[in-house]
This record gives C-alpha cells, structure tokens and sequence, in this order.
C-alpha cells in the first residue's frame, strides 16, 4: 500500500513536469531551439497570477485564463523577434540569447517583487483532497494539473494531426526547407509553436504556484526536471514527454520515501541510466513530433 | 522577351568564396518543358534553389511574369505560382503520404491540381495514402514528391535530379508524366544527370560548364558530341571562344 502511494504521488507529480516540459519539447521539436529562459517564463507567469491579476477583480485559481492567453501573444511576439533574430545568426546564438533573458528575468522579478517566497492562492482547495484508502490523499490539485496536462497534450496532437496549420508546424520540424517550398512561411510558424510553447508554460508556473512556494530563482531546477522529463520521453514525442514526467516523479517519490534527501538524486539517477542505455529516450524515434 | 513566363538575366550564385553560378541567363515561356544538363557541380541545382528562393544571388535577376522576384521569400514564389521538387525528395519524413500532399496544397494557388488529381495520375497511390513515407520505394516517394508539388498548382514545375538513386525503368515512367503536366499548362524546368532521358522530354537544352553556359538548343539540331563538348568540358582549350557556343 505504501508503495502504491508512492507510484501515485509521482504521477501526479510526473503530470506537472510533463505540463512544464511540453513547451520546451515543442520548441526543441519544431524550432531546433532550447530555450533557457523556459523556466522563468513560467515563474514570470505565476508572478503576473499573484501580483496583477487581482487588479482585474479575478480570482488567482482562475487567472489562468487571462494569463495564458496573454503568454501565447508574448511567446509569438518573442519569437519573431529576438528569438527569430538569433537563429538567423547561428545556432549557438539562441543559447546566448536565451540565457541572457533568464538572468535578466530572474534579476528584475528580485528587483521588484523580492526574494520572499509566494504563492496562488487558491484559497481551501490547497487542503482538499480525494481519500480512497487508508493512507492515500490524492491532492485534488494536483490531480487537477495532471489532467491539465492530460488535456493540453491530447489538444496538442489534435491540432497536431488534424488541422493543416498543425501539419505545417509538423511539416517545418520535419524539414523546414521542404516545407518552405509546400508554401510554409517558416517564421510563422515558428511564431504558433512558440506562442503554445509559452502558453503551456505559463499554465505550468501558475499550478506551480497553486502547489507550493516559488521565489524570482524557481525556473532553473524546474527547467532541469523539464529537461530530464524530455530526454528520458524521447525529444521531440509529445506523450513521450508524458511518460518521461510520469517516470521522472515516480522516480523522485520512491527516492524521497526511502530518504527525503534522496529525491532530487533518485530522479537524477534515472536520467543518466536512460541516457546511457537508451540516449534516443523511452519514446525516441527518427520522426519528429507526435 | 515579354512572353517569357520565368526570365533569368545575367544571374551570378557564390556559395562563400565558390562561384557557383555565373552570368546565366535563359528564359522559359508558357508550356514549354526545358532541360537543363550538365555534370556534377556544374551549378544545376544552385540555379533551382536560386529560383525557388533557397539561395540569394550575388548579382542578376530573376522576373516571374515581368515582376522581379529576387527579393521574395520561398514561400511567396509557392504563392506566385513557383514549385520546385527538391533534389533527394525531402519529403515529411514523420507523415503519411495524404498529409504530404495535404501540406503542399495547404496554401495551395487554385487551379486543375486537387489531391484528388493527383490520385488520378498516381493510380497505386490511393490504396497507400494512409501509409507513412519511408515505407514507400524511392520511385513511389518521387512521385509523391511531385505531386507535392503540383497540389499547389505551380505555373513553373522545377524538377531536380528526378532519376537519382531510381531504376532507369522507374525513371522512364516517372518521365512519361511530364507531357501530362505540361498538358494542364505549366511549365516544366527540368536538372538532370541523365542526359538521354532529360533530352528526351525536353523542348529546348541548356547545358551548364562549371556554372557556366556551355551551349543552348533545340535537342533535334544538337548532335551528341556537341553535347559531349558541353558536358564534360573535354577538349576545352581547342574549343572557341565560349561566345560562338553559348548565347
């Protein structure tokens, strides 16, 4: 029964680190870009959820639905931007570029909203919880994120597979030349895969938010567990980064039962015996998406 | 020339430091199918991608129907009515064969090209459609490879290297579709290795030297040691002048 805890407390978590990863694995897939400053973007989400948005009279548990939408504009805007100038100068550029707004993000959120931890408040519902069994409380929080993240990734193939505008995001991460030459103006569609990406990632901070404390420096090790999350699913498969979450927090709640210290390390752990022995990931495979 | 469809004036390419191109010019009208031979590295496919919008050209123009195209981005010559079939196919390797052709006519111009067209003239393709494109043989991938690009309903149809890595009887059938095309009323700018089969097919010849024009002709009145000459650039020193061959 403990055990069973635990696998459960780590798919629920598994499902947070697949919503925080399937925007960084859509602009690995599609733009060939990591962006570094995925993290505090999410951060920079929650922030506008906790500071701004009761400006507007909403309730936190719902500023997500202001938010996100917000993010999608902002994500477009960036990439055809900044981000899009420093893939027309070369690869490496985009790691620059992308570090250098996650410093600048970090350091102007210290700057006006301090180092003191915050958090969505969502008032009783952070106490709420389903009660199956004797020692099993499933948060209905976090069972609420990993339907999200349930949600947003089966929306996503949806799009994906089924709309032409989906299939040309498809068609540039498969071979942008090829695609340009069906007609695909690149660069748009660089700009839908980046506005997803950002607004993913602010439905992601903003439930960070809702399940515990974040501060201006909680996007790095976020962006860790996003990475190991994409890399152990396979880069570029969207349910792979599902599964690699799902594996990632299992990981994390089987090491945390044996020692609270061991978490982080548990989770770390996997990541390097995928990377040895299946570097591809679990879902990897020679197409792109999907 | 006022009735050209596509006219290509004085066009220079450097890859870098490597002139790929040089002062090429050649114009294709309406309805005319016009091959443009020469042997590796003489600039063939450099010349395709420049046209398709792939490369920008050190110096020349290029005109679509009297409007200079230079500056225009890939995507807006699919728009005017400019396809290429890339070198190698480049298909969508993670889709099936319907998505590749739903892609190509995505932003489709209209025109006589549906899918279903396509479906016409590939008889074995509807039964596959829903196959993914690496399960397909190379022969079947070129052919799903233009018609890619007819879906968009092109005025000019570029086809780079169409007999690469292909059987020569699959080369055959796939050359035996160009009257077809040409019969809906495009016009077809063929790059071949291949010479006897891209001469077959072709209303008039122009052969690339090191990016150079090395002759241009109506395939009846060339003789194939003149198109040896030009291929191959043998004897080059004995030749004249490249103004008595070229244009």
């Amino acid at each position: 029964m403990i055990w069973l805890n635990v696998i459960i407390q780590g798919v629920l978590l598994g499902g947070f680190y697949a919503l925080f990863a399937c925007g960084l694995s859509l602009m690995f897939g599609v733009l060939k870009v990591i962006n570094l400053a995925h993290g505090d973007m999410a951060v920079v989400a929650a922030y506008v959820a906790v500071f701004l948005t009761p400006h507007l009279h909403i309730p936190e548990v719902w500023s997500f639905l202001i938010v996100v939408p917000i993010f999608g504009l902002i994500g477009y805007v960036v990439q055809r931007t900044l981000i899009q100038k420093s893939i027309d100068r070369d690869p490496f550029t985009t790691l620059l570029v992308t570090f250098g707004l996650s410093v600048v993000i970090e350091n102007l959120l210290l700057e006006v909203y301090t180092a003191n931890g915050q958090t969505v408040n969502i008032g009783a519902l952070i106490t709420k919880s389903w009660h199956p069994a004797s020692i099993i409380y499933i948060s209905y929080v976090s069972l609420a994120v990993l339907a999200a993240a349930v949600l947003v990734l089966a929306l996503l193939q949806l799009f994906l597979s089924y709309t032409g505008t989906g299939r040309l995001v498809r068609a540039v991460a498969d071979d942008r030349e090829a695609a340009q030459l069906s007609g695909a103006n690149y660069r748009h569609i660089f700009g839908i895969a980046a506005a997803i990406a950002f607004a993913t990632v602010a439905m992601a901070g903003i439930a960070f938010g809702m399940m515990t404390q974040f501060a201006p420096t909680s996007g790095g090790v976020n962006l860790l567990f996003a990475f190991e999350a994409v890399v152990i699913g396979g880069i570029g498969s969207l349910w792979g980064t599902l599964v690699g979450g799902i594996a990632l927090g299992v990981a994390q709640q089987f090491g945390a039962h044996l020692n609270p210290q061991y978490q982080v390390l548990a989770g770390n752990l996997l990541f390097l015996v995928v990377l040895a022995i299946r570097p591809q990931g679990l879902f990897g495979k020679r197409t792109a998406l999907l | 020339m006022s009735d050209a469809l596509l006219d290509v004036r004085g066009l220079t390419v450097h890859h870098g430091q490597l002139c790929a191109i040089d002062d090429v010019s050649f114009s294709l009208v309406e309805g005319e199918v016009l091959t443009m031979i020469g042997a590796n590295g003489a600039g063939k496919s450099t010349l395709l991608r420049t046209i398709a919008g792939l490369h920008q050209p050190t110096s020349g123009s290029i005109e679509f129907n009297g409007v200079d195209i230079v500056k225009m981005r890939p995507h807006r010559r699919v728009n005017l009515g400019i396809s290429l079939v890339p070198e190698g196919r480049r298909l969508f390797s993670s889709m099936t064969l319907e998505e590749n052709l739903q892609v190509g006519g995505y932003r489709a111009r209209k025109g006589a090209f549906t899918i279903d067209r396509v479906y016409e003239l590939f008889d074995w393709m509807p039964q596959r459609r829903k196959q993914h494109v690496w399960q397909l043989s190379g022969g079947e991938q070129q052919a799903v490879a233009i018609g890619r690009a007819l879906v968009a309903n092109p005025k000019v149809l570029l086809l780079d290297e169409l007999s690469l890595g292909l059987a020569p009887i699959i080369v055959e059938r796939i050359y035996a579709l160009v009257p077809e095309v040409v019969a809906t009323g495009v016009s077809v700018l063929i790059v071949e290795q291949d010479v006897a089969q891209g001469v077959t097919v072709a209303d008039r010849v122009h052969c690339l030297l090191e990016g150079r024009t090395s002759l241009t002709g109506v395939p009846a009145d060339l003789t194939s040691e003149q198109i040896d000459h030009a291929y191959f650039g043998a004897d080059l020193a004995k030749m004249a002048p490249r103004s008595e061959v070229g244009e």
